[in-house]
């Protein structure tokens, strides 16, 4: 049996080194495209009337004056006249025309009425008893538990007592599967009971998504020397991708469609459009090089991607363009949900957690969303958690980066951090004190807490809350944990070597710009023994072998699991053919910097060149697979840990808030590239910072409408809010043996709690919702003051 | 629908002398008369003086980009941004928020940096404007370029190009910034991806070798 697994350290050229990014020459040249540089023959240009109201039915459309409009080539009603419409920016018709004016002239030229209806848009607190109880479970409530990472024994046991309002389909059943359910959730689903009369009641805005206990929460809160009560919240936010959502299709005859579109998941876009279009999926071309940005908001063709299809259709199978435009795509493309809780926490006077207690609530939009996994963590022995689920109007939610882990770490740490204040003990003492709730990884945490301290300077900097020395100007240090499931996903590629040397990689995955082709490239080259640039890397294609969507963190995993696999049977076939002419075993050779010799033996050698044209007159190409149970071992695992801390400085004249300092200190498994996964965890930094301090997507309680749905006030951090960055990534024992893990998300998780918690501790007050704004942060200090 | 309007048939001869509004176009589209779509300025009297008024049909331009001329027959309402993207296959400048927000779309017009989505393109005939594409010499990076590579400053590398222009008019007018420098300098632009700080280590790295 070949050997599979990772090489050890002295047997490694590139894996876990610094290897710079292959992709970047294109990109800072400008000559990478992106579905939105793609400039078919032809091309019509797409644009779309949206509806202007957060509820609304659709009474009549009038299209006739835009479909006599010269230039304009094909009007599409997409949401007709009965059709109920659940937020702003909804999609009712679109055109295609020859130019982009033509096409906004023709949507002016429509005339829709619409019946307005009451809408909600706000996700404050529920009224006390609004809440309905749970009830049987949707297809959409199993797949938000998925996206939640909800452990599949407790999925089976609600599915179980809940039963299902209507039998999944095929397709949904098939849709699960591919969105992670086990064999025992399926089976549950199967057999659940059916509650036809639940579909029939009007759903309330607010339903009780989740309650429960553990241990013996009242006997503990009873029992405990300090509790601790607080508020904290975290509001929606949106994805903003700078490359907004889109496609461009075409039909190259009746019966096939090609389709360039900005995904994250290029292999499963055909299988999603192939029953909306009525064609065999195997019929879908689709095909991207690049993509700007995704964070997980991009793994459907979504309703717009289906009627670019069909507008093009209309149009004659011309090639039609519909990207969203930037107001869009902050109202309709991508939020991530809130969540609030009135969280209660207790301890032992030597800081011991004991108990837990939240209310929480949040909104995902439409479809009310699920409570983030909290306590986050620390794994408290009592505990009682009630979620509410608030469906409203802002518009659907999307996995956001480690869906509901930021707003998890928020809720927990920024609770457990006024806990060790009440107790006046040092945060970094207070949650080393009880690291033994976090597990398993408790090693992992600890090792992480000490590096961090030292980057930052803790002991130096950290002070009892609020006693810090002020001028106006305050500092102060917060500390925040996370973690993250992971492992690979599933992934096909095909490598060949010809008999000129040359070697080929395919694979249907995409690159987000966390590093994919890289870190495919030197798992590549690092087993074949030839150098990077000799391979030549094509994915983004459905015309390569499938390899899953880029969520959860599982695309380095997949891809370098294939690759190694392949690389290490194209390399063990090679030398099958090569043995003979030096006269050795197969298992004897070995191929190092471009050149298969007999181990230990340099002076019987062949270069790649020569070693190749043994192959005879065909290339020889081999199917690398991730998982591959005939292949063993598993190439991958799960479960990573992260501790971040975070220095800032508040103005307490203006209530701005400067974060002076982070560091990052991460795990996750074997690094590939450590280069690259630096870059991933600055990133995240500076994405939290974002967060943490900035962004909201802010709703007009009258209109329904988003108030800030452009760049300048929904603001992304720039280059002025960009403090001193210090990533430390874990390597070496403990961490490489575990194989590749996750990357992408877990260092997003943890900024926003480790923001809050350094606020409260300079200005010994906790400002209890993100984004800390000026005007909340003053809020919070006159409060103080008041009290 | 109709078909004529890449090759318009009807010349521009009887409008009325005060042009026509847009209201009054769209009034004309939609019954279906048809209207100029190549056309010169009409010339009327505003404030005492003849100005041309252009449109609002397609008006051929000329340009000056990366050294070579374009022409394109356009509307007076397309951006230098689309024109580029759309007209010339210049795709290397980014629409991002369309109204000078993000910087994803600077280019360099009279050696300035400018958000090319908010500059019409009918203003920025004859100037000289260039594009990030014209920074590569040779097949060679530019330096900056190059800085960018070996300090990872890009992800999905959307907003590269505009950072890439941006740095690189930048430190010709600030061979040597200090860091308070750079924060203000390169406030014009945005990134999703976070990766400003393998940007401030290219520019440190630019600035120690001299571009």
């Amino acid at each position: 049996m070949p050997d599979y697994a990772w090489p050890d350290a002295q047997h490694r050229t590139l894996i876990g080194t610094r290897v710079t990014r292959v992709d970047s020459p294109a990109k800072v040249s400008g000559q990478a495209k992106y579905t939105y540089d793609v400039h078919r023959p032809g091309m019509l240009y797409g644009k779309v009337l949206r509806c202007p109201y957060a509820h609304a039915k659709v009474v009549s459309i009038d299209t006739s004056a835009a479909e006599k409009m010269p230039g304009v080539k094909a009007v599409h009603i997409v949401q007709g006249p009965g059709a109920n419409i659940h937020w702003a920016g909804d999609d009712i018709v679109a055109v295609a025309a020859v130019d982009e004016p033509t096409a906004e002239d023709a949507i002016r030229a429509i005339k829709v009425k619409f019946q307005q209806l009451p809408h909600l848009v706000s996700d404050a607190e529920p009224p006390k008893g609004s809440a309905q109880e749970e009830g049987p479970l949707s297809v959409d409530a199993i797949d938000d538990m998925l996206d939640n990472q909800v452990p599949a024994n407790q999925m089976v046991s609600t599915i179980q007592r809940d039963g299902l309002v209507k039998k999944a389909s095929e397709d949904e059943l098939k849709m699960l599967k591919a969105d992670g359910a086990t064999d025992a959730v399926l089976e549950a689903i199967g057999s659940a009971t059916i509650h036809p009369e639940a579909s029939s009641k009007p759903p309330s805005n607010y339903q009780k998504a989740a309650a429960q206990t553990l241990g013996e929460p009242d006997k503990a809160f009873a029992e405990a020397d300090v509790v601790s009560e607080g508020l904290y919240g975290i509001p929606v936010i949106t994805h903003c991708c700078l490359e907004s959502h889109g496609s461009i299709s075409e039909w190259t005859d009746q019966e096939h469609l090609f389709t360039h579109i900005s995904t994250q998941n290029v292999s499963g876009i055909p299988g999603q459009m192939a029953e909306p279009l009525k064609i065999p999926a195997t019929n879908i071309r689709v095909h991207q090089d690049n993509i700007g940005g995704g964070f997980g908001s991009k793994f459907s063709p979504d309703r717009w991607g289906i009627f670019t299809a069909e507008v093009s259709k209309k149009a004659g199978g011309k090639p039609v363009r519909v990207m969203l435009e930037r107001d869009t795509e902050l109202k309709v493309a991508g939020a991530r949900p809130s969540a609030y809780a009135r969280v209660k926490v207790a301890a032992k006077k030597d800081g011991t957690v004991v108990a837990w207690q939240s209310n929480s609530w949040g909104t995902g939009g439409p479809g009310g969303g699920g409570m983030p996994p909290i306590p986050y963590v620390f794994n408290i022995p009592n505990q009682r958690q009630e979620h509410t689920a608030i469906r409203n109007n802002i518009g659907p939610a999307r996995a956001w980066r480690a869906p509901n882990h930021p707003q998890a770490a928020v809720l927990t740490m920024c609770a457990l951090d006024d806990l060790a204040a009440k107790l006046n003990m040092d945060p970094v003492e207070f949650f080393g004190k009880n690291l033994n709730l976090t597990k398993q990884r408790e090693n992992i945490y600890r090792e992480e807490l000490g590096i961090a301290s030292e980057l930052m300077g803790w002991k130096q900097k950290w002070h009892p809350r609020g006693q810090a020395p002020s001028d106006g100007m305050v500092r102060g240090v917060g500390v925040s944990f996370h973690t993250w499931g992971g492992r690979g996903h599933a992934s096909d590629c095909d490598l060949t070597i010809h008999p000129d040397g040359s070697v080929d990689l395919k694979m249907g995955t995409q690159d987000l710009g966390t590093g994919t082709r890289t870190c495919i490239l030197m798992v590549a080259a690092d087993t074949l023994g030839i150098p990077m640039d000799a391979i030549q890397l094509q994915i983004g294609d459905t015309t390569y072998p499938p390899s899953g969507g880029s969520g959860g963190s599982t695309t380095i995993g997949g891809v370098t699991s294939s690759t190694r696999r392949a690389a290490v049977d194209a390399r063990d076939a090679l030398f099958a053919k090569v043995a003979p002419a030096l006269s050795v075993q197969p298992d004897q050779l070995e191929c190092v910097n471009g050149k298969v010799s007999v181990k230990g033996d340099s002076s019987h050698s062949l270069s790649w060149k020569e070693a190749c044209s043994k192959l005879g007159a065909m290339p020889l190409t081999v199917r690398g697979k991730n998982p591959d149970k005939s292949k063993p071992p598993d190439l991958t695992n799960s479960g990573v840990g992260g501790v971040q801390m975070a220095e800032v400085e508040v103005d307490t004249d203006t209530g701005i808030v400067k974060v002076k300092k982070m560091v990052a200190v991460q795990d996750c498994g074997l690094v590939i590239d450590i280069k690259t996964a630096e870059g991933q965890c600055y990133g995240a930094l500076i994405m939290g910072i974002s967060y943490a301090l900035f962004e909201e997507k802010v709703m007009d309680p009258a209109t329904g409408r988003m108030l800030n749905a452009d760049m300048q006030f929904y603001r992304l951090a720039g280059f002025s809010d960009i403090p001193e960055l210090v990533v430390h990534m874990m390597t070496g024992k403990g961490y490489d043996e575990r194989g590749v893990i996750v990357l992408g998300e877990p260092p997003v998780e943890s900024p926003g709690a480790a923001i809050s918690n350094e606020v409260a501790h300079a200005k010994g007050v906790r400002v209890p919702f993100l984004p800390l704004t000026p005007d909340r942060v003053l809020a919070a200090l006159e409060q103080k003051a008041g009290a | 629908m109709r078909d004529d309007d890449e090759n318009p048939k009807v010349p521009n001869e009887n409008s009325e002398s005060s042009g026509v509004s847009r209201r009054d176009f769209l009034k004309i589209s939609g019954i279906s008369v048809a209207v100029p779509l190549v056309a010169g300025p009409k010339m009327v009297m505003a404030a005492g003086q003849e100005v041309p008024v252009y449109g609002p049909g397609k008006v051929p331009m000329e340009f000056a980009i990366n050294g070579k001329n374009y022409k394109a027959n356009l509307e007076p309402r397309v951006t230098l941004l689309d024109a580029l993207r759309d007209q010339f296959e210049l795709t290397g400048a980014k629409r991002v928020c369309d109204r000078a927000e993000c910087g994803a779309c600077t280019v360099l017009m009279d050696n300035k940096t400018v958000y090319s989505c908010s500059v019409l393109a009918i203003e920025a005939q004859h100037k000289p404007i260039a594009t990030v594409e014209s920074l590569m010499q040779d097949g060679k990076l530019h330096p900056v370029q190059q800085a960018f590579v070996e300090n990872d400053g890009s992800q999905c590398g959307f907003c590269t190009p505009g950072f890439v222009v941006s740095c690189k008019a930048f430190l010709d007018k600030h061979p040597h910034p200090t860091p308070e420098d750079i924060r203000r300098g390169l406030s014009g632009n945005l990134c999703r991806c976070g990766t400003y700080d393998g940007i401030r280590k290219a520019i440190a790295h630019v600035a120690q070798k001299g571009a």
